[in-house]
């Protein structure tokens, strides 16, 4: 006897109801539709996309004292032949150069560490947040974004003040006798450490907080009813249930950081190099732009792999989370 | 849970809380400082302020923030709204992981990239077709839509995720255009969202040095690249009144929007038990 393998089982009002709506997007929808993705496309393509690409391309270009102060890269010869030129002594410079090369490396390091003291500071104020009474979560979580919103060079601003020489953190430990004479503190790279934890904290709590809330409790009671002890049972259940909260925070930490240009102008000394105020003062007091846009395409290179990586995050958030 | 409270994690949380709020305590409290000096308290005065509100400079870069600030914000809620509902609604179509990808980058790419990049842009374009002329407040604007209308679809997007979607195909099941479905069902059921996204993208503008200095031309400072120039020749106590300022606007502005979405949502759920009770 044969026996016919019968069809995944599709309830038949769910099947007539996707025929319906294909229908009626079909006849109804089609021009909304298009508009709806073509206008933010348009725009995200032409203010974001293109101008990518024409950073790469000036990257390959020479710089001129012109205005604007780099060659063309495709111009007709005298016998009007279509002649292309194309540098790649920018990106040479950086190779040779070791002031780039150290300030890739520097970067680097200090948006790990960085990005590393932010979980440790981040992860038991998450965990804190998400174990607090209902009604107190609301405002707790309030107060780790509102710095967010108050200004960003303000608040790396007001570690200006409490680092100085004679500012309010050397006059306590003055105080308390921990030490005999002002440290220095601020243009050093602690006070970058320090202004990009202290920036970039909101982003690693919240992602973090969003996962630990997504968390299962029966679960720990389960851990703590055969006996697991809480210190165990946070080591086994809760940390690695919430490894995708740890991983995005890290990432919205670390990206930004390695490009950024305040927090080492304002807080950092002369040997505290970052790539983003290297990229800055390529632009603004050399003006050479063709060696600005290789510091900036070389900087993207460094962080397609963490960029793609918070891409499938996001997209696995959006897709499964429902 | 056990019944024990966690002791040393709400130490930690003390801690967070006070790393947090300690640097704009301390700019407070000296912005009501009498002395130039901001580590020597000279007595209590509000001379900083004065002298804030009588610095010219100061205030017309203000209202230029606030101008290009609005603005941003305006749009960036229209094209991140359709962003968000481009993501969540519309799962196939050709491109869409180039889309997700240019909506998340702003959020994390380094700003001086986003700046130089919208730089050579206006630059290239204004070569081709003369258009924008210079740069200034247009050049400033369109950079800023560009980075926070991405802030506003992640919001958007999240409050459009967990909507009920039987709502919209009741409607449209009663015959409702999909134009009008959306007016009539999402839009007021994501609103908090877009509020919130507006201000997002509101401070976000009002905020940004990196990307204004690169696509800003002579004649339009904003209020945080005269902050810079000041900040960069040390402390100043007009700078302390201004961050006073702002957080007291900032806080307020919280408190209240808290304020009124938690009224919102709890009518809400009155009208649904009243729905439920009645049905």
């Amino acid at each position: 006897m044969k026996v016919d393998q019968p069809p995944r089982y599709r309830s038949p009002s769910l099947l007539r109801n996707r025929f319906e709506r294909g229908i009626k997007s079909l006849t109804q929808g089609r021009l909304g539709r298009t508009v709806v993705i073509a206008l933010p496309y348009g725009w995200l393509a032409l203010f974001l996309l293109v101008p990518f690409l024409i950073v790469f391309k000036i990257s390959l270009a020479e710089a001129m004292l012109a205005s604007p102060p780099f060659s063309p890269l495709v111009n007709w010869t005298e016998d009007m032949a279509l002649q292309l030129r194309l540098q790649l002594s920018n990106y040479a410079i950086l190779w040779q150069d070791p002031i780039y090369l150290d300030a890739y490396w520097n970067s680097l390091k200090v948006a790990a560490v960085s990005t590393l003291v932010c979980l440790l500071v981040g992860y038991p104020m998450a965990l804190g947040i998400a174990r607090a009474p209902g009604n107190w979560r609301m405002v707790l979580l309030l107060l780790v974004i509102l710095p967010f919103w108050t200004s960003f060079l303000i608040r790396v601003y007001a570690w200006i003040g409490l680092l100085q020489g004679n500012g309010l953190v050397n006059q306590v430990l003055l105080a308390f006798g921990l030490i005999d004479t002002p440290l220095a503190l601020l243009h050093s790279n602690f006070a970058v450490y320090l202004g990009i934890v202290y920036s970039y904290l909101p982003f690693m709590v919240l992602p973090l907080y969003a996962t630990l809330m997504r968390l299962d409790d029966t679960l720990l009671e389960a851990a703590a009813d055969l006996g697991c002890r809480p210190w165990k049972a946070f080591l086994t259940v809760t940390l690695p249930l919430s490894m995708p909260g740890v991983i995005a925070g890290s990432l919205l930490v670390f990206i930004p950081a390695v490009g950024e240009f305040v927090i080492p102008d304002l807080l950092g000394g002369p040997d505290s190099l970052m790539i983003g105020k290297v990229l800055w003062s390529e632009f603004f007091s050399n003006r050479d732009w063709p060696v600005a846009s290789a510091v900036a395409v070389a900087m993207l290179v460094f962080l397609v792999v963490p960029l793609a990586l918070l891409q499938r995050i996001e997209e696995r958030h959006t897709t499964g989370g429902r | 849970m056990s019944g024990r409270r966690p002791f040393l994690l709400f130490t930690l949380l003390a801690f967070g809380y006070a790393f947090l709020y300690l640097p704009i305590v301390t700019l407070i409290v000296y912005s009501f400082n009498e002395s130039r000096l901001v580590t020597v308290w000279g007595g209590f005065s509000t001379r900083w302020y004065v002298e804030l509100f009588r610095n010219e400079q100061m205030l017309s870069a203000l209202w230029l923030s606030l101008r290009i600030a609005a603005m941003n914000a305006s749009v960036a809620v229209v094209l991140g709204t359709l962003a968000a509902l481009t993501l969540v609604r519309f799962r196939r179509f050709r491109g869409r992981t180039l889309f997700a990808g240019m909506v998340a980058a702003p959020l994390v790419m380094p700003e001086v990239i986003l700046g130089l990049s919208g730089l050579l842009l206006f630059v290239t374009m204004e070569q081709l077709i003369g258009w924008p002329e210079g740069r200034g407040v247009t050049t400033i604007t369109i950079a800023h839509i560009t980075f926070s209308s991405a802030y506003v679809a992640v919001i958007a997007q999240s409050r459009l995720s967990q909507l009920d979607v039987s709502l919209e195909e009741a409607a449209m099941d009663l015959g409702a255009r999909p134009w009008k479905v959306f007016l009539l069902i999402t839009l007021p059921i994501i609103s908090p969202a877009l509020i919130a996204g507006w201000l997002l993208a509101f401070t976000l503008s009002m905020d940004d040095l990196v990307i204004a200095s690169f696509v800003s031309g002579p004649g339009a400072t904003t209020l945080p690249m005269v902050v810079y120039s000041s900040v960069r020749l040390g402390v100043s106590p007009q700078i302390n009144a201004l961050a006073t300022l702002i957080v007291l606007v900032v806080s307020t502005g919280i408190v209240v929007a808290g304020w009124l979405l938690h009224r919102q949502e709890r009518r809400r759920q009155e009208n649904a038990a009243r729905w439920l009770r009645a049905g």
